[in-house]
């Protein structure tokens, strides 16, 4: 039983699972509280669920880990600075409405209660399409180097990474609050989303005790965000097209004798991963606070792939369960190790002991046997 | 017929574009001729040794060598070493390479052994590879250096005591290849007053009509590379080399012929992590420094765009290659942030324009590859067809 | 010769058995220096087994080793590894090529053996990082190569070479070993153009004037007894003629090859010619059968099909397929029996036409194929068949969910989910009928045995309530219980559905004993359809080649 269970689980995923519990047991006794801890790991979960969500519709369809996650991304920042450069007038049109159709009350909460919301709102309605039409192309690419899509999906992050560096310093953004002071011109390297969207998820519904033995902070809308994206997720692997998705993941011959056009789903598969990938961003954003622009999305891929990797998916396997067991798992360790082994040793071992755990996760999966049959 | 002049254009687009990217940027950068040739013999020095350690396993088949980031790792524990023990000179360098080599040796065998576990992708793993042993590698330096592993020089070591600093200083080794036998090209004009400022040293001056200023020449550091070189060009003839050149083209029947396949790669790939090392060591005496946490990172990308840009593929790679892509990459390394302050009047622009292109030029040659070996895959397919499928 | 007293060879009571299957018993005979064999059977006959057990192959010690021994110059040999094998001088040429592209024709014929400079760093470290010696290496090569009586440029690159020079080069590399006595040929001339197969055949003489021996495996029975001094003739694992060449006749090679003596399965389809009977068994009235008889129509009409399927290839077939009849398609592996329906059903590039009830099918689209109500088993179960990794129920309803839209909740074409209550109904009442072996609806399909693996195919087919069933190999690695129950669900099915059935497989007496009509396909062409009751042999020669190559001259 415990063999069996030790088996499908892997040797890796159940020593970092240990070394997790070990850090929260250990923590008290160094002076770290394990309530902020636990605040921490849950804030970071909302932060980096829904990118990590973003793995599962290509690993199902076959197309392997989506290291091209950064053009999700890129989807996304430019979702996330268009919302604010139009800030204004996407609230003047809304209010506009209300005047035009004699809502007075439209026009309140569009002008004051449900300002940032709705700035949220509107920068993932407007990366969404963006998303869609770069996992379109990018999916078109992906069906015509079968067999090498990792490898190329990771160049394709990257140069588009670079290439959006050159666009942030030429595109004519405006707002001020977003542009380089000194030049008029040019994106800055972080943005605040402050007086936007900051924490619209986060702070929502959220659940904030501070007394003198417990400090627990619930970022309750974020993780319910979370949740609706996972449950969508859900229902679309159940839907026909999910079906025929994990079955071209599964044996893409079987798919193909069955009728269903395999590089359409995986086509599709891509698209849905870029878009939950520039969805994630904004939400991460919404709780950090900030819009990470230039070499920022670089190398937000690897924990993401990571994540799932540890929640228990493979290359070509992935569900719900993977993403929320790994995202917890991943950043309870990032969380946890900053907090607890510097407080024992002084010294900030979180960066290298994510780049272990990481890459190691990510090695383990690659070099895993590939099943027989394939 | 049409698809052999496609196939020719598709193999020499690459540096074609770059020499028209380079024509247009050279002149807009304003930099004289004899600043660019300076500048270019500096990086060939530099850089060709560490471009070179890819090309055995690109003969063996297991594509671009990811994993060459392992070796700039090992070389860089050993110039720590010699920089604690204050070894300097050609002799220090010496000591570098020994120490660095069975460490590189025992990281090679452990990286061959782990892309023979992952075999079809050998490439994403031995990225993935030197991301992990670059945490080993933080660890060690960061941590264990000076508490457990032997450290001792303050230079060296973070106030705290141990770890080692971020940027450490390699003045006892800096320039010490390229500098071995001082070479001089002048122009004939120029070399009276090149001479009264430096003295009649011991230099060996050439003097060309043609030159204006003068060119220092690392000719040690070329003279080792054409020796590589050398060495490449016997290795392709050995049993060894045609063995890999065997194993890249079928695994399968270089293994029913006899040839042990997983041995070979993993060789292919311990040399190529050996040689790695010995090129990081190279190309951190021309720097002089040691960014300890970063000079490894940008090793593997910017040699594999380098190799790539002088019309590389994943799959063939020539040690002309090499050469023309060093050219090309830095030509326009050093030209790109001018010229596009000089077009746009913002440097950041050609800053990120180089790094687009580094990144663009391994995407699109991996796309063409795979693209090309998925087509050839269908095109062989097509040929078991019978007389009868013309129609 | 001296050594004709000791067989450079002998076979020794060989038997093997895989897992209680018995596919090889009590083979005995020797093979002297200089000897031409020729080794037939129809596939499965044990061929390839045999082979395995001489050449040491892992697969035989991996399951239990083999009966009786080996004997080379009269030592008795335990191979453990094709190199031991190589190393006593008996040499293999494969069916596939296995040639280095890149390489030259020189390199490839020196593969791994090449000659070397000698050199004192090979002392250091290994013979590896010596040099090679090209010049040697090339002589070597080129007399190898006229050693067959061709004329092949040494420095030819082998991608660029016509199939024929790859199948010489592959011989070359065999001669170029210096202790070779004993070569095995399999299937050398499958590949060859008829000019060059007669120059193989002259070099193949030369070389066993010079001593060596040969063993000919080779379906093209004329050339069999064109080259041969000796036949030998394997049926069901069994040696059952060792005769010289001249005392057998092309027909009778091929009746002792798939004769089988026990004609009493034969009787058992009684409707080759009217086949509409299936499906008008409630009608007994003649009458009503008699306007049946003049209404039929064609199930499915195929003509001048092609297929591009690798190994597999189908040259230019045309058959028709009655209603409610079943169909058998036969012949050795590697002539595009496996292609028709493969190519029918769009699964590899096709060409040609078909027509299905007087309609024409669009080729190339498996959903258009799907659509039209066939159904179809592959050969391949693991690799297109199944979804190893999914649960029984999905591997069942799949397919009819994707092309039928049935297991489906929701509205079609905007939001339609999975129905896993109805699914996995669906799963559990064909795990009750075919009584498939298995936990429940939700285990996985690559877990299952072979057979039950088989029956879930089947069930996925059944679910498609098909016009037409196409079934590739229904029995191959399944054991035999599971064998005859595959074989009666079909022929159940089609009685009570009346459903039109097309069975490729390569076992002729699982045809015979199944089908009302049977085609045999040869090198990518229908060589004959004939009745299942008719005479095994008659099977025989169309599968050697022989009827088809006279016919062939007859009409023309």
């Amino acid at each position: 039983m415990i063999k069996r269970f030790i088996q499908n689980a892997g040797w890796p995923r159940i020593i970092i699972a240990l070394f997790l519990l070990a850090l929260f047991i250990a923590a008290p006794f160094v002076g770290v509280r394990v309530d902020t801890s636990l605040s921490n790991t849950l804030v970071r979960f909302g932060m980096n669920g829904v990118m990590v969500l973003a793995m599962i519709p290509m690993v199902q369809a076959g197309c392997g880990l989506n290291f091209g996650l950064p053009l999700g991304i890129i989807a996304g920042l430019l979702g996330a600075t268009l919302s604010i450069e139009w800030n204004t007038e996407i609230l003047a049109w809304l209010s506009g409405l209300g005047t035009q159709y004699k809502i007075s009350w439209l026009n309140d909460i569009f002008v004051t209660a449900w300002r940032e919301p709705l700035g949220f709102a509107s920068a993932i309605i407007i990366a969404i399409p963006i998303a869609a039409i770069l996992g379109w192309f990018y999916g078109k690419l992906l069906n015509r180097v079968k067999g090498d899509e990792m490898m190329i999906a990771t160049y394709v992050g990257f140069s588009s990474v670079s290439f959006m560096c050159i666009a942030w310093l030429l595109l004519p953004y405006k707002h001020p609050t977003m542009v380089w002071g000194y030049a008029g011109k040019g994106l800055r390297t972080t943005i605040s989303v402050e007086g936007y969207w900051l924490h619209v998820l986060s702070d929502s519904l959220a659940l904030n005790i501070k007394t003198d033995d417990i400090h627990l902070y619930i970022p309750t809308g974020m993780l319910i965000f979370f949740a609706v994206m996972a449950v969508l997720v859900w229902i679309f692997m159940r839907t026909k097209t999910g079906t025929a998705m994990t079955a071209v993941g599964s044996n893409p011959e079987f798919a193909r004798a069955s009728g269903v056009n395999v590089d359409r789903m995986r086509t599709i598969s891509v698209m849905l991963s870029t878009i939950l990938g520039a969805i994630g961003i904004i939400v991460y954003e919404q709780s950090f606070g900030f819009i990470q622009l230039y070499m920022g999305p670089f190398y937000m891929a690897l924990p993401a792939v990571a994540s799932i990797l540890l929640g228990g998916a493979s290359v070509n396997k992935a569900g719900i369960l993977n993403v929320i067991v790994g995202t917890f798992l991943f950043q309870g360790i990032l969380t946890m190790t900053p907090s607890v082994i510097n407080s024992y040793l002084q010294t900030d071992m979180s960066e290298v002991i994510r780049l272990i755990v990481s890459n190691g996760m990510i090695l383990y999966a690659l070099t895993r046997k590939v099943r027989a049959g394939r | 017929m049409i698809r052999k002049l496609f196939d020719k254009i598709a193999n020499n687009a690459v540096p074609a574009v770059f020499i028209i990217i380079s024509a247009f940027a050279i002149p807009l950068s304003g930099y004289s001729a004899s600043y660019l040739v300076q500048e270019l013999l500096t990086r060939i020095g530099r850089n060709s040794f560490l471009i070179l350690s890819l090309l055995i396993p690109i003969m063996a088949g297991m594509g671009l060598n990811f994993g060459m980031v392992l070796g700039a790792m090992a070389g860089q524990i050993g110039l720590l070493f010699i920089c604690d023990w204050g070894i300097v000179g050609i002799p220090g360098m010496v000591l570098a390479c020994l120490i660095g080599t069975p460490i590189a040796i025992v990281l090679g065998i452990f990286c061959g052994y782990i892309m023979n576990r992952a075999k079809g992708r050998e490439m994403v793993t031995g990225y993935i590879l030197g991301f992990f042993i670059n945490g080993v590698y933080q660890m060690t330096v960061l941590y264990l250096m000076g508490w457990i592993i032997p450290i001792t020089s303050p230079t060296l070591l973070l106030s705290r005591g141990y770890g080692v600093r971020n940027a450490v200083s390699l003045l006892g080794i800096r320039g010490i290849l390229d500098n071995l036998i001082p070479t001089i090209i002048t122009g004939t004009k120029d070399a009276g007053q090149f001479l009264s400022i430096n003295g009649a040293k011991s230099f060996m001056m050439i003097q060309l009509p043609f030159i204006e200023g003068s060119i220092r020449v690392p000719l040690a550091t070329l003279i080792v590379i054409a020796l590589f070189c050398v060495f490449i060009m016997w290795f392709r003839r050995t049993k060894l080399g045609q063995d890999m050149r065997a194993i890249g083209q079928s695994q399968s029947v270089a293994d029913s012929a006899g040839i042990p396949v997983n041995r070979t790669r993993i060789i292919a790939i311990v040399i190529s992590t050996v040689l790695a090392c010995y090129g990081q060591i190279i190309y951190l005496q021309n720097m002089g420094t040691l960014n300890t946490y970063n000079s490894h990172d940008q090793a593997g990308m910017f040699s594999i765009a380098a190799l790539l840009i002088g019309g590389a593929s994943v799959s063939r790679a020539t040690i002309a290659n090499v050469f023309a892509g060093v050219i090309l990459f830095h030509l326009m390394f050093i030209v790109a942030p001018v010229a596009g302050k000089n077009l746009i009047g913002d440097a950041q622009i050609g800053e990120y324009f180089r790094v687009f292109v580094s990144y663009g030029i391994i995407a699109i040659a991996l796309v063409l590859h795979a693209w090309r070996r998925n087509r050839e895959r269908e095109a062989a397919r097509r040929s078991l067809r019978g007389n009868k499928g013309g129609e | 010769m001296s050594e004709n007293n000791t067989p450079l060879l002998r076979l020794d009571h060989i038997g093997k058995e895989f897992y209680g299957n018995r596919v090889l018993s009590d083979i005995s005979f020797d093979i002297n220096a200089g000897e031409i064999i020729g080794l037939v059977g129809e596939n499965g006959a044990g061929k390839s087994t045999l082979l395995n057990i001489l050449f040491g192959m892992p697969v035989i010690s991996s399951t239990g080793g083999h009966e009786g021994a080996l004997f080379v110059d009269g030592k008795k040999v335990n191979f453990t590894s094709p190199n031991q094998a190589l190393a006593q001088g008996i040499g293999m040429v494969h069916q596939e090529f296995s040639l280095i592209p890149g390489f030259t024709a020189t390199e490839n014929i020196l593969l791994n053996r090449e000659v070397l400079n000698g050199s004192s760093l090979s002392y250091l470290f290994s013979d590896r990082v010596s040099t090679l010696n090209r010049e040697e290496m090339n002589a070597r090569a080129s007399a190898a190569i006229n050693t067959l009586g061709v004329n092949i440029n040494p420095d030819m690159i082998v991608s660029e070479m016509p199939v024929g020079y790859k199948q010489f080069i592959e011989i070359a590399r065999e001669i170029d070993r210096k202790n070779t006595r004993l070569l095995f040929l399999d299937e050398p001339t499958a590949v060859l153009a008829e000019s060059e197969a007669e120059i193989l055949i002259t070099a193949l003489k030369k070389l066993a004037r010079s001593g060596i021996a040969i063993v000919f495996i080779s379906h093209r029975l004329s050339e069999v007894k064109e080259l041969c001094s000796r036949i030998l003739v394997l049926r069901d694992g069994k040696l059952i003629t060792d005769q010289p060449a001249e005392s057998l006749s092309a027909r009778q090679i091929a009746s002792l090859m798939v004769g089988r003596e026990s004609e009493k399965k034969v009787d058992l389809q009684k409707l080759p010619e009217e086949p509409e009977d299936i499906e008008s068994e409630n009608a007994s009235d003649s009458l009503t059968q008699q306007k049946k008889k003049k209404k039929i129509r064609p199930a499915l009409k195929v003509e001048h099909l092609w297929v591009d399927m690798p190994g597999e290839t189908v040259r230019d077939v045309s058959f028709e397929v009655m209603k409610g009849e079943i169909f058998g398609i036969g012949g050795l592996a590697g002539h595009g029996k496996l292609g028709i329906p493969n190519g029918i059903m769009g699964l590899y590039p096709a060409g040609g036409r078909v027509r299905l009830f007087g309609r024409s099918l669009t080729l190339n689209k498996p959903r258009k194929a799907l659509g039209r109500k066939m159904a179809f088993v592959s050969e391949d179960r693991r690799g297109v068949g199944l979804l190893l990794d999914e649960p029984l129920d999905w591997n069942i309803t799949f397919t009819a969910m994707q092309t039928q839209g049935r297991f489906l909740l929701g509205i079609p074409y905007i939001f339609q989910m999975r129905n896993e209550h109805a699914m996995r109904k669906e799963a559990r009442k064909y795990i009750d009928s075919l009584n498939i072996k298995c936990t429940g609806p939700s285990q996985l399909a690559g877990e299952l045995s072979g057979g039950n693996q088989q029956k879930v195919c089947l069930a996925k087919a059944f679910v498609l309530r098909p016009n037409i069933l196409l079934i590739c190999e229904p029995t191959r690695g399944i054991d035999i219980g599971a064998k005859s129950l595959v074989l009666d669900t079909l022929k159940e099915y089609n009685r009570e559905n009346g459903t039109t059935i097309i069975i490729t497989s390569s076992e002729l007496e699982e045809l015979r004993s199944v089908c009302n009509r049977v085609a045999i396909v040869d090198e990518g062409k229908i060589a004959g359809i004939l009745p299942a009751s008719s005479p095994a042999e008659d099977f025989g020669m169309l599968m050697m080649g022989q009827t088809h190559q006279e016919e062939g001259e007859e009409s023309a």
